[in-house]
């Protein structure tokens, strides 16, 4: 599992794969933190739960991911994702993190940009466009 | 992947797509690009987006790609699409997440070498009265019954609380107020984003820079906007903030569904749309105009921080001085406007993504001191390079629906230019060349170096050879304030 930063014209964009669809989700999440500066796991000293529904997993990770940043922008808050499952196009994360300084770079929004979560015989990837 | 053989030169500044070229494509794509930017476009996805925008239902005329145009997501930077009205359809992904984003020019009596010793302060004044930075909250924090009067008002609401002069809102786009702003259509999630941030600049490409009209090309129209050769000017570059990004996010995700319930074939996801007349497309709508009139209110605001600062470093300096708005212009916007279309006045939706209104001369959108010269046109460079203030003609009614270029347009990614470019060299480089600059981070600084953009002046030769714009004044930075 793991993330890299690809290039993008104007925006930020990153390729994730993972052995299943919670190490992806995990690991876009990290990589999201990542792209904007936030390297290391914040101490763990404040919770919180995401639940979400969608029609796709697509969609699904689209909000998933806009969650963590509204967190980020709203509360100065980022997370460790502790724990992740995903059934039939729902997501139940548990999180774990603190207050941060400001993050290096802003992320506006995660795009649904020629997004697709591909399978192959032994990961799932995603290629991700962020708008800076 | 496009090749160069895949597209017919109608002239050495334009290209088409014909709409043979892709099944799907419901109109032709025509670019204004000379050759070698062209070539410079085609190493990332910008042509393929603009085809891919053509498949949108509904389009009428032709996508025209400005010469700034590069890879976006979904749509291309510097795209401009028309569908018509009932039918055709409204995109968010078209208009983008920084829904009003745009650019505000404020000219001063102030000449630029007698104010060179102060320019310093004014760099850190401008600074610490207009909040950048990532996650910067604005000058206000509102209760959600002003913030409602900001959604439908606009800058007209920044008039009645003080924060701006009545030639403020005379010389903004829409009058700095879109009608039509349905507060109730915006999630409860971007009225608590909004709340906090009007009246802040915000990070990424954003800025706020102190010019100096290096060269005036049209005497006549420089006058009438109050450009001087040799004067200050000020450039305000940022749009709606927190409230635009979640109103575009809002949207593209339930436009997923609704694109299936209206049977819409997209080859892009992003692209996602919903019927003009349909609930969902009036209901963003009223949504992105409410959006929209956060954007010119947050950039009135700045004007406004901007005046503050001038007044502070130079009243006791220079005598008479002000700080007067030339113009205020959105350039990723969604605009209901009538336009010709196979000879037809035909009422028409505008997307206009990293492209601006290029309106001529004798159009009633436009304030009646610009009638007889046309619409002021904004066109910031890169950092640390000119900028370009030219007007709108007629013939850009013809050509783009009434649209120009918004910028140089990037040509190297963020992480590539962090590898070449080191943000404290250019750093120093820009304070040698008299230019101070204010910012938020030094990695931010590298990746807005003017090596990652196209050469501007390139760019406004190519819109004015196809006479979709005429020059005005050419600007040159001498205080930078980068969020």
């Amino acid at each position: 599992m793991g993330f890299k930063e690809i290039d993008h014209s104007a925006d930020l964009a990153m390729l994730v794969w993972g052995g299943d669809l919670e190490s992806l989700f995990k690991d876009a999440a990290i990589g999201m933190y990542a792209l904007m500066g936030i390297h290391s796991e914040p101490p763990l000293e404040i919770t919180r739960e995401i639940f979400a529904k969608s029609e796709d997993k697509e969609s699904l990770l689209v909000i998933f991911l806009s969650e963590l940043l509204f967190l980020l922008e709203q509360e100065g808050l980022a997370f460790a994702i502790l724990d992740l499952q995903i059934h039939t196009n729902e997501v139940k994360a548990s999180l774990k993190g603190s207050s941060i300084s400001e993050p290096v770079k802003l992320i506006k929004a995660v795009t649904f940009h020629n997004l697709e979560i591909k399978r192959s015989a032994q990961d799932f990837m995603v290629e991700i466009v962020f708008d800076v | 992947m496009i090749r160069i053989q895949d597209l017919n030169c109608i002239s050495p500044y334009e290209w088409e797509i014909p709409k043979t070229f892709r099944a799907d494509m419901r109109v032709p794509v025509r670019i204004f690009s000379t050759r070698e930017m062209l070539e410079q476009a085609m190493q990332d996805k910008s042509l393929d987006q603009a085809v891919n925008s053509a498949t949108l239902p509904g389009l009428v005329g032709r996508v025209t790609i400005m010469p700034d145009m590069h890879q976006g997501y979904g749509f291309p930077i510097g795209g401009v699409a028309a569908s018509a009205y009932p039918h055709g359809v409204i995109s968010p992904g078209a208009i983008g997440y920084d829904i009003n984003c745009g650019v505000r020019l404020l000219a001063s009596s102030i000449e630029a070498e007698a104010a060179l010793p102060h320019l310093e302060k004014l760099g850190i004044r401008l600074n610490q009265l207009c909040p950048s930075g990532v996650g910067s909250n604005g000058m206000l924090d509102l209760s959600y019954p002003e913030l409602e009067h900001v959604l439908r008002e606009g800058s007209q609401w920044a008039y009645k609380k003080g924060f701006a002069n009545e030639a403020d809102l005379r010389r903004t786009e829409e009058n700095g107020m879109m009608a039509g702003a349905d507060p109730a259509k915006v999630s409860e999630r971007a009225w608590k984003r909004g709340k906090s941030q009007l009246g802040s600049l915000g990070a990424g490409n954003h800025f706020i820079e102190v010019d100096v009209v290096e060269q005036v090309f049209d005497p006549k129209s420089a006058k009438i906007m109050g450009l001087q050769q040799g004067m200050l000017v000020v450039q305000i570059h940022c749009g709606s903030r927190g409230l635009g990004h979640q109103i575009c996010s809002d949207n593209v995700q339930d436009f997923q569904n609704a694109s299936q319930r209206y049977g819409i074939q997209l080859p892009d996801r992003e692209l996602v749309c919903a019927p003009l007349d349909s609930p969902e497309g009036r209901a963003y709508m009223g949504a992105m105009h409410a959006a929209a009139n956060f954007a010119f209110a947050n950039r009135q605001l700045l004007a406004y921080g901007c005046r503050q600062a001038f007044e502070e470093v130079f009243a006791g300096n220079f005598r008479n001085m002000y700080l007067n708005q030339v113009y205020d212009i959105a350039h990723n916007m969604g605009k209901t406007e009538k336009h010709e279309v196979d000879g037809q006045i035909t009422k028409v939706c505008v997307h206009r993504k990293g492209a601006t209104r290029a309106f001529g001369p004798g159009n009633p959108g436009i304030p009646a001191e610009y009638q007889e010269i046309g619409q002021p046109v904004l066109v910031p460079g890169s950092m640390g390079t000119a900028s370009w203030v030219l007007v709108g003609t007629q013939t850009s009614m013809q050509r783009s629906f009434g649209s120009c270029c918004h910028g140089a347009g990037r040509l190297m990614s963020r992480s590539q230019a962090k590898k070449e470019i080191h943000g404290n060299q250019l750093f120093s480089q820009m304070e040698k060349r008299g230019i101070h600059v204010q910012a938020g981070s030094l990695s931010g600084l590298a990746e807005e170096a003017p090596q990652a953009y196209k050469d501007v002046d390139m760019v406004v030769e190519t819109v004015t050879r196809m006479d979709i714009a005429r020059k005005v004044a050419r600007l040159v930075p001498v205080v930078v304030i980068k969020g």
